[in-house]
C-alpha cells in the first residue's frame, strides 16, 4: 500500500468501521458529559436543570472521594505487582520440562476462566471466612484467632482475589515470552560464566520486558474498572474502607439515583485513566518500540 | 594451555546413541575442524566439550584434569554459536563486556580489553551498537570478540559462517585463521563443509554417524583416505568410484579415482567415453564422461580445453593416483 491510489482505497474501505467505532465511543461519552451538568435525579425526575459545576464540586468535597481515588491506584498498583511478580516467577516454573506439563499449564490458566463475582464468592465463604474459611482452620490450627479479612483488611483481601485472578493472565503472556527466548542466549551467558540469577537478570528479564509492558497496560485498562468482586464482598465497606472510583460511582447512580452525579464522576474516572495512561506510556511506552 | 582428551564419550538421547564411542586427542594450539554430513553428531560432540549437554558415558579432560562433570563456566572454554547467540537488547561493548563483568572484573580493567579486542575485529566503530544494527559479518566478529576477550583455554566454533554469503565467508575464513596465528590458541570448530576443514584445518576429524571416520592433516585425507566415506567426502568435485570388473583388475572391490587426476585427450588413452554435461568455470572445466562398462566420470580438465557435448574422449587415471577400496570400504595400502 504505496501508492496515491492505494491509499486512498484503503482509507475508504476502513472508514466505515472507523466511523462506526468513532460514533460507538463518543455517543456515551457526550451523553455522560451532559448529564454531569445537569440535575437529574431519578426520585425527583421533576427538577431538572443546568447546575454548572455543582456536581463535580460534590463530587471532589465528598469525603469519600479520595479514599475512593486512593483505594482504585492501590488496586491497580497492588494487583499489578503481584501478578507480574509472581506471573514471571510461575512462568519460569512451568517452562521448566516436567511430566504433565500439558495439565499444569492448564491448571494455572484455570482461575482467568472463573467469572469475577464466583472467583469473588469462593474467596469469601471458602478461603476468608471467619468460622468455615479455609484460612479460619489453618490460624485455629496454630491456636491462632482466625483474621477477619474482608472486615479487618479488606483492601488488601480485595487486590488478593483480584491478583489471584489476573495472575493466569500475566503468567500465560509472560510464558510465551519466554519460550521466543533462543534457548542458545542462555547456553552463551552460561558459557560466559553467568550464575541462574545474572542469566536472569540480564538476559531473561531484558529479553521480558516488551511482555511485562503488555501486560501492565492491558491489565491496568481492566483493573481501573474492578467492581463486581467489591460488589459481591465488602460491598465498598466496612464503612467506605474498600470504596474505589467505579463502587462510588456505583453508589450515586443505582444507590443514590442521582444520575447527574454518576455522570460527573464517570467523567473524573475518565480523567483519571487518562492521567494514569499518559504516566504509563511515558515510563514504559518505549519498550514497545521494536 | 588447551589440551583436550576424549576417552570412550558417547551420548545418548533416550534410546539413540547420536555418539556411540568417541576417542580422540587434541593437542594444546591446535586448529581441529570436526566435519561430516549434516546431523552426524557434530554439534553434540561439540556441545560435550562445552559441557552443555552431559555425556552419557566416558570422560572428557582438560589440560589433565577430569572436566567431565564441571559445568560450562568451570571449563574456561568460549564458544561461538551458530546464531551467533548476542544479546540484542545490549550494546556491542555489553555484548563483548559481559563474560568479563560475570567474572568480576573491575570496570577499568573490563574496557581495556573490550577496547583491545574492538581493535583486533575492527569494531572500534560500532561498540555503541546493538547487534540489531550491525550486519551478518559484524555480528560474527562480536561473537568472536565476546569469545576472546575470556583468554580462553579453547575456542569453540559451531559452522559460524553459514550463515554469511559466500565472498564474505571467504573473508571470515582468512580471519579466523589469521586470529589462530595471531593467538595461538586451541580451536574446535564444526562445520559440513568440507572446503573449510580443508583450508583452515591443521587436523580434520572427519565424522559419519557418530563415528569418527578418520583423524588427519588435511593432506593426509586428500591423499590417503582411510576409506569410501572420507574419499568420497573431501575433495571437490567428489571422488569417483568405479566398482565391478575393471576395479577387479587391479584387486580391489572398488577404486577410485579424483576428477583432478584424469588425463584427458582426443586421440588415445585408457577409457573411451562420451562427454556429457559440462560445467565452465573459467579457469577449469568439470566434465561428465560416460565410459562403456564403468559409468558417469567427472573429469576436471583446464578451461581452454575445446570439447562439446557427445564428442569422443579418452581419459587417462594418472600414475600411483588409483586408490583401491575391499568390499567393506576400507582403503587397501
Ligand atoms: N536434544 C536432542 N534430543 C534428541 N535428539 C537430538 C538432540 N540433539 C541432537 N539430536 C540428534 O542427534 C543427531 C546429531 O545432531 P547434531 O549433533 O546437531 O548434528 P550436526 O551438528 O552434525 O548436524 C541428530 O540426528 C539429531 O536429531
Ligand atoms: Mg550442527
Amino acid at each position: 500500500m504505496s501508492t496515491q491510489s492505494t491509499r486512498l482505497a484503503a482509507r475508504l474501505m476502513v472508514a466505515p468501521s472507523v466511523i462506526l467505532l468513532f460514533i460507538w465511543m463518543i455517543v456515551p461519552l457526550a451523553m455522560t458529559l451532559y448529564f454531569s451538568f445537569r440535575l437529574y435525579r431519578l426520585l425527583s425526575p421533576e427538577r431538572t436543570g443546568w447546575v454548572g459545576f455543582n456536581n463535580y464540586i460534590w463530587f471532589l468535597n465528598s469525603p469519600d472521594f479520595w479514599l475512593a481515588i486512593w483505594n482504585t491506584l492501590a488496586l491497580v498498583g497492588g494487583v499489578l505487582v503481584i501478578t507480574v511478580v509472581l506471573g514471571t516467577l510461575v512462568a519460569l516454573l512451568i517452562d521448566q520440562p516436567v511430566k504433565g506439563q500439558g495439565v499444569l499449564r492448564i491448571l494455572v490458566i484455570a482461575p482467568f476462566f472463573v467469572m469475577p463475582p464466583v472467583a469473588a464468592s469462593i474467596w469469601e465463604n471458602l478461603f476468608m471466612h471467619p468460622q468455615n474459611g479455609l484460612f479460619a482452620a489453618i490460624s485455629r490450627g496454630f491456636g491462632a484467632q482466625p483474621i477477619l479479612f474482608l472486615e479487618q483488611h479488606p483492601m488488601p483481601s480485595v487486590i488478593a482475589i483480584v491478583a489471584w485472578e489476573w495472575l493466569p493472565f500475566a503468567t500465560l503472556i509472560l510464558l510465551t515470552a519466554l519460550q521466543s527466548l533462543s534457548s542458545e542466549q542462555i547456553e552463551a551467558a552460561e558459557m560466559d560464566g553467568a550464575s541462574a540469577f545474572s542469566r536472569f537478570r540480564y538476559i531473561i528479564l531484558p529479553h521480558l520486558t516488551r511482555a511485562i509492558t503488555a501486560v501492565i497496560l492491558i491489565q491496568t485498562i481492566f483493573l481501573l474498572g474492578i467492581f463486581g468482586e467489591i460488589y459481591t464482598t465488602t460491598q465498598g465497606g466496612p464503612g467506605s474502607a474498600s470504596t474505589t472510583l467505579p463502587y462510588m460511582i456505583f453508589k450515586q447512580a443505582i444507590v443514590a439515583k442521582d444520575i447527574g452525579r454518576a455522570a460527573a464522576g464517570g467523567i473524573i474516572a475518565v480523567i483519571l485513566a487518562n492521567i494514569v495512561a499518559v504516566f504509563l506510556m511515558r515510563g514504559l511506552g518505549k519498550n514497545l518500540d521494536a | 594451555m588447551g589440551k583436550i582428551t576424549l576417552r570412550n564419550v558417547a551420548k545418548r538421547f533416550g534410546e539413540v546413541a547420536v555418539i556411540p564411542d568417541i576417542n580422540l586427542d587434541i593437542e594444546d594450539g591446535e586448529f581441529v575442524v570436526f566435519v561430516g554430513p549434516s546431523g552426524c553428531g557434530k554439534s553434540t560432540l561439540l556441545r560435550l566439550i562445552a559441557g552443555l549437554e552431559d555425556v552419557s558415558d566416558g570422560t572428557i579432560e582438560i589440560d589433565g584434569v577430569n572436566a567431565t562433570d564441571l559445568p560450562p563456566a568451570k571449563r574456561g572454554l568460549a564458544m561461538v554459536f551458530q546464531s551467533y547467540a548476542l544479546y540484542p537488547h545490549m550494546t556491542v561493548r555489553k555484548n563483548i563486556a559481559f563474560p568479563l563483568k560475570m567474572a568480576g572484573l573491575d570496570p577499568a580493567e573490563i574496557e581495556r580489553k573490550v577496547d583491545g579486542a574492538a581493535k583486533v575485529l575492527n569494531l572500534s566503530n560500532y561498540l555503541e551498537r546493538r547487534p540489531g544494527q550491525l550486519s551478518g559479518g559484524q555480528r560474527q566478529r562480536v561473537a568472536i570478540g565476546r569469545a576472546i576477550v575470556r583468554e580462553p583455554k579453547a575456542f569453540l566454533f559451531d559452522e559460524p559462517l553459514s550463515n554469511l554469503d559466500a565472498a564474505l565467508r571467504v573473508n571470515m575464513r582468512i580471519e579466523i585463521s589469521e586470529l589462530h596465528q595471531t593467538l595461538k590458541t586451541t580451536m574446535i570448530y564444526v562445520t559440513h563443509d568440507q572446503v573449510e576443514a580443508m583450508t583452515m584445518a591443521d587436523k580434520i576429524v572427519v565424522l559419519n554417524a557418530g563415528r569418527i571416520e578418520q583423524v588427519g592433516s588435511p593432506l593426509e585425507l586428500y591423499r590417503r583416505p582411510a576409506n569410501l566415506f572420507v574419499a568420497g567426502f573431501i575433495g571437490s568435485p567428489k571422488m569417483n568410484f568405479i566398482e565391478g570388473s575393471e576395479a577387479k583388475l587391479h584387486n580391489a572391490a572398488t577404486i577410485g579415482i579424483r576428477p583432478e587426476h584424469i588425463d584427458l585427450s582426443t586421440s588415445a588413452g585408457t577409457w573411451k567415453g562420451t562427454v556429457g554435461m559440462s560445467e565452465h568455470l573459467g579457469s577449469d572445466t568439470f566434465m561428465r564422461v560416460t565410459v562403456e562398462g564403468l559409468g558417469m566420470l567427472t573429469v576436471r580438465a583446464s578451461g581452454e580445453v575445446s570439447v562439446q557435448q557427445g564428442d569422443t574422449v579418452w581419459l587417462t587415471p594418472q600414475d600411483g593416483k588409483l586408490h583401491h577400496f575391499d568390499a567393506n570400504g576400507k582403503s587397501l595400502a
